[in-house]
């Protein structure tokens, strides 16, 4: 064999052994290095207790109540499962925090299964689209269009 | 790719082009901005911040497509030993490393009226930093072999390892579960959800940026011919 085709041949075999080895360290970190738990999640494996944990998901259409002091808000975060978890919040929730979009939230579960957040973001999706759009494809409801 | 290879016709050819691609860039680049910041409209949902998107993007394609071509680079010198690809390699780590960062810093400006935060540790925004973090070791791993004489060849070998960071950021949206977004923009599927209105000019963008990235990779590959030159004249006269 040629010192040159010798190089590739062994390149090549590194290169292969190196993937293999990422392949395998990701389909181990598949669950350790989930960004946050969602509803399906929580329900498959209990909700974890007594630690600080990110849930995640939609905040279900109708869900958003604020309480009496003004501060304090309960939601419903949904998944494409049945299951679904209760999130309290106090404090200012980001712009883009609203009904039928993406939130994460990191906080406790209480033994009753509420889950307590400290803090509140939004996720949203890939869509980018210019707002005359979004009213013809009447995807989101607008508060303003009332 | 065996004619190029030549460092005396690369010249030949590096030279016309490189003012072509640095003054088509920018052009490119100037006028998608302008039509991305007041043409373009605000997206229904972020308002007026989705405009970040026209230099985010752009860079966030260059910081990995530069580690591809350095990775490619690497390949062709380990297996080749061409020594025009280990002087690209080398040209390509410094503006991969800039635009790494500047996708970085526009992401973070970004997720703070969008999502709510500056940075979180999610997988998307924490293997982009990685690949930051390889850009930079790649950097002073190169300078440290070659200040000891070295072919940059140990370079060569950490910059084809680093390369599998490239298909972990690219599937981090679809892997994890991440604050970041899915994919937006397929070009094997040839598909977007970005509407047409902002997809022109956000391509358009990419294209200047990948120009001037590709000018200013031309521009150090000259220069280190150049220097290669100036130190084996040197050489012989002391």
């Amino acid at each position: 064999m040629k010192p040159k085709t010798q190089r590739l041949f062994l390149l090549v075999l590194a290169i292969v052994a190196v993937l293999g080895a990422v392949l395998l360290a990701m389909s181990a970190l598949k669950d350790q290095a989930a960004y946050f738990y969602a509803p399906a999640d929580v329900a498959r494996e209990g909700a974890p207790q007594g630690r600080n944990v990110r849930i995640g998901g939609m905040v279900r259409q109708g869900s958003i109540r604020r309480n009496a002091d003004g501060v304090t808000i309960d939601f419903v975060v949904r998944d494409d499962s049945p299951h679904v978890i209760n999130v309290r919040y106090r404090g200012i929730v980001p712009d883009l925090f609203r009904e039928e979009s993406g939130v994460v939230a990191e906080g406790r579960f209480q033994e009753s299964g509420l889950f307590v957040a400290d803090e509140i973001l939004a996720k949203h999706d890939e869509n980018y689209m210019p707002p005359q759009l979004d009213v013809k494809k009447g995807e989101h409801k607008s508060e303003s269009l009332k | 790719m065996q004619t190029l290879a030549n460092p005396a016709r690369f010249l030949k050819i590096a030279r016309p082009l490189t003012p072509v691609l640095g003054w088509g860039g920018a052009l490119l680049i100037v006028g998608a901005l302008a039509v991305g910041l007041f043409v373009a409209p605000r997206d229904y949902l972020q308002g007026e911040s989705v405009r970040i998107i026209y230099v985010h993007v752009p860079a966030a394609w260059l910081g990995m497509g530069g580690w591809t071509g350095l990775a490619i680079a690497s390949f062709m010198q380990l297996v080749w030993r061409h020594p025009l690809a280990a002087i690209a390699a080398r040209a390509i780590a410094v503006p991969g490393a800039v635009f790494a960062a500047l996708c970085l810093v526009t992401g973070s400006l970004w997720g703070k009226p969008t999502w709510g935060t500056y940075w979180q540790w999610d997988a998307r925004l924490t293997s982009m930093l990685i690949l930051l973090f390889l850009y930079i070791a790649y950097i002073a791993l190169d300078d440290a072999e070659r200040e000891r004489g070295g072919e940059g060849r140990i370079a060569a070998i950490f910059g084809l390892v680093g390369a599998i960071n490239i298909p972990i950021i690219h599937y981090s949206v679809e892997y994890w579960n991440t604050l970041h977004q899915g994919q937006s923009i397929s070009f094997l599927r040839a598909s977007s959800t970005v509407d047409a209105s902002m997809l022109w000019p956000l391509l358009v963008s990419a294209a200047g940026f990948s120009l001037l990235f590709g000018a200013i990779v031309l521009m150090r590959m000259r220069a280190a011919l150049a220097r290669q030159k100036v130190e084996a004249r040197l050489r012989r006269y002391s």
